[in-house]
């Protein structure tokens, strides 16, 4: 079944386990059965018990998930804030310290270099935390950005390991433990004692549920992960693999950087013109998006909505009225629809949801539509918007 | 419906049984395992001749799609729409509800050349049963 033509392995089988890196929770996944495949490099489980449950869990009650191959990069220095201003499209300077936010980091053509979290701990102390595949080159680009900058700028990858805990009861558990969390207002941000050593938690995540993150030095991750999971068993808590949270970021409507947002699109073609501040001064990448913003675009990421049975994946193309419009980018089975959703840059940035159209898979036109994004909201954040 | 004891199977892991003239054609246990959470089941269309090794049935999982092979040559008299409107049937009960399609044979004796039980159970244990996912 595996060698078929047909069959698409989106993780790769571990051929090469020597070259793998492992995060501090390796052995917690290999004690509690974890599935672990090559994912970009790191040694990370794709599910435990199965993508299905695990999803339904932080939909339901909650889930933890390794994310410590995320890269944390410290800026700091007497001009961090109009470094950050310089290389970011949202305005750094609406967060104060204990606040963070979510921004791009633009080239000069206007595409993203990546997408991050920013915490503001002081005027003079700020914490990224950048995607793992681009966390190297993202450095890299900071430092040279920074030349001119009184700003010291630290990779601290390898001292951190992290972990999302996601879902309606997810602060409930959280807060038997450190009760200052769930008292944080979404996209708060606080350095505390984690269990004996110092770490970070913001109240981010990547699920479209409730939740916070876990920033902690690397040898004290697993005490971390064990104490959240004897906490959280009561009310429902499952150990969850990169693939619900796959799905469940897809359901969310959040971009998985490299597919869905790159150096080749912009913030604004990927439907992100809010993260985009043209009035806060000049940065990276501003003319460009400026003239963007002026001319209009050409393409732009929407969401699509099968309306048959069948499950699109990235790569399958998108047609309305037999004419090529585009190709998915990211897409699945959604478990909390039922259906297969997807996103992909169409090349009609007007179609408006509802508009019917095609996904070419396995050789057929299966009927779609353009859906509207997030595909799903948790009641919570949906009340907390309002 | 079959046990498997009274099953042969493929090196591509599916299950193949005798009902009468007619072979009913599944996924095996460590396949559907393997799998997981199957939410898509395309069954090949009635009447459809196919060849030993052919692929005819399309599941998706949610993170990936496989190719359902025929073991046998022969013509597609059956498929289980139960499957194809409830996929996890197949993660649930491969080798009975979880059935999805059957043939008639073309060739008398042709199951005979596929593993038996115990074969396949050997086959597990090697490499090759677990190449490629």
């Amino acid at each position: 079944m595996w060698q078929a033509g047909r069959t698409i392995c989106y993780f790769d089988p571990m051929t090469s386990a020597a070259s793998l890196r492992r995060t501090p929770l390796y052995e917690t996944h290999q004690k509690h059965g974890g599935r672990l495949v090559d994912f970009h490099g790191w040694e990370l489980p794709v599910q435990y018990e199965g993508i299905l449950k695990e999803h339904q869990a932080v939909r339901a009650a909650l889930g933890l998930f390794d994310v410590s191959h995320m890269g944390q990069i410290w800026v700091r220095g007497a001009q961090a804030l109009a470094f950050l201003q310089k290389t970011n499209t949202n305005d750094i300077s609406r967060i104060g310290p204990g606040q963070a936010i979510y921004s791009h980091l633009p080239n000069e053509r206007g595409g993203v270099v990546d997408d991050l979290i920013i915490s503001c701990f002081a005027r003079d102390r700020y914490f990224l935390v950048v995607n793992a595949a681009t966390c190297e080159n993202d450095f890299a680009w900071l430092q040279k950005q920074a030349q001119g900058f009184a700003v010291q700028i630290e990779n601290r990858s390898d001292y951190y390991g992290m972990i999302a805990i996601q879902g309606p009861k997810a602060l409930e558990v959280v807060g038997l433990d450190f009760p200052q969390v769930p008292k944080l207002p979404r996209f708060g941000a606080v350095e505390l004692d984690v269990l004996g050593a110092p770490g970070i938690v913001t109240r981010t995540g990547y699920t479209g549920e409730e939740g916070c993150e876990f920033i902690v030095p690397a040898e004290h991750t697993p005490r971390v992960w064990e104490r959240l999971m004897t906490k959280g068993r009561p009310f429902g808590a499952a150990p969850c693999g990169l693939g619900c949270r796959d799905t469940l970021r897809l359901e969310a409507g959040y971009l998985l950087y490299g597919s869905d947002i790159d150096m080749d699109h912009s913030s604004f073609e990927a439907g992100y013109g809010w993260v985009v501040r043209l009035d806060k001064g000049d940065f990276i990448g501003k003319p460009a998006l400026v003239r963007q913003k002026a001319e209009g675009w050409q393409r732009r990421l929407l969401g699509v909505r099968l309306l048959e049975r069948g499950v699109p994946r990235p790569g399958h193309r998108v047609r309305a009225g037999g004419e090529p419009l585009g190709t998915l980018t990211s897409a699945t089975f959604s478990p909390t629809l039922a259906a297969g959703i997807g996103m992909g840059y169409l090349d009609r940035p007007d179609l408006r949801p509802g508009t019917k159209v095609a996904v070419e898979m396995h050789g057929r036109q299966a009927p779609a539509e353009v859906a509207r994004m997030p595909f799903y909201l948790s009641k919570e954040i949906k009340n907390a918007k309002a | 419906m079959p046990k498997p004891e009274n099953c042969r199977f493929t090196k591509t892991h599916e299950w193949v049984c005798l009902e009468g003239a007619i072979a009913v054609v599944g996924l095996t246990d460590h396949a559907q395992r393997e799998i997981t959470d199957i939410v898509f089941v395309e069954p090949p269309k009635l009447g459809r001749q196919v060849k030993a090794g052919e692929a005819c049935c399309v599941i998706e999982s949610v993170k990936a799609a496989f190719d359902v092979y025929a073991p046998v040559c022969g013509e597609v008299t059956a498929v289980n729409d139960a499957a194809a409107k409830d996929p996890a049937v197949v993660n649930r009960s491969p080798h009975e509800d979880g059935w999805l399609f059957k043939l008639k044979p073309a060739i008398p004796g042709e199951l005979n050349r596929l593993m038996d039980w115990g074969a396949y159970q050997e086959f597990l244990k090697t490499a090759e049963a677990h190449a490629g996912h």
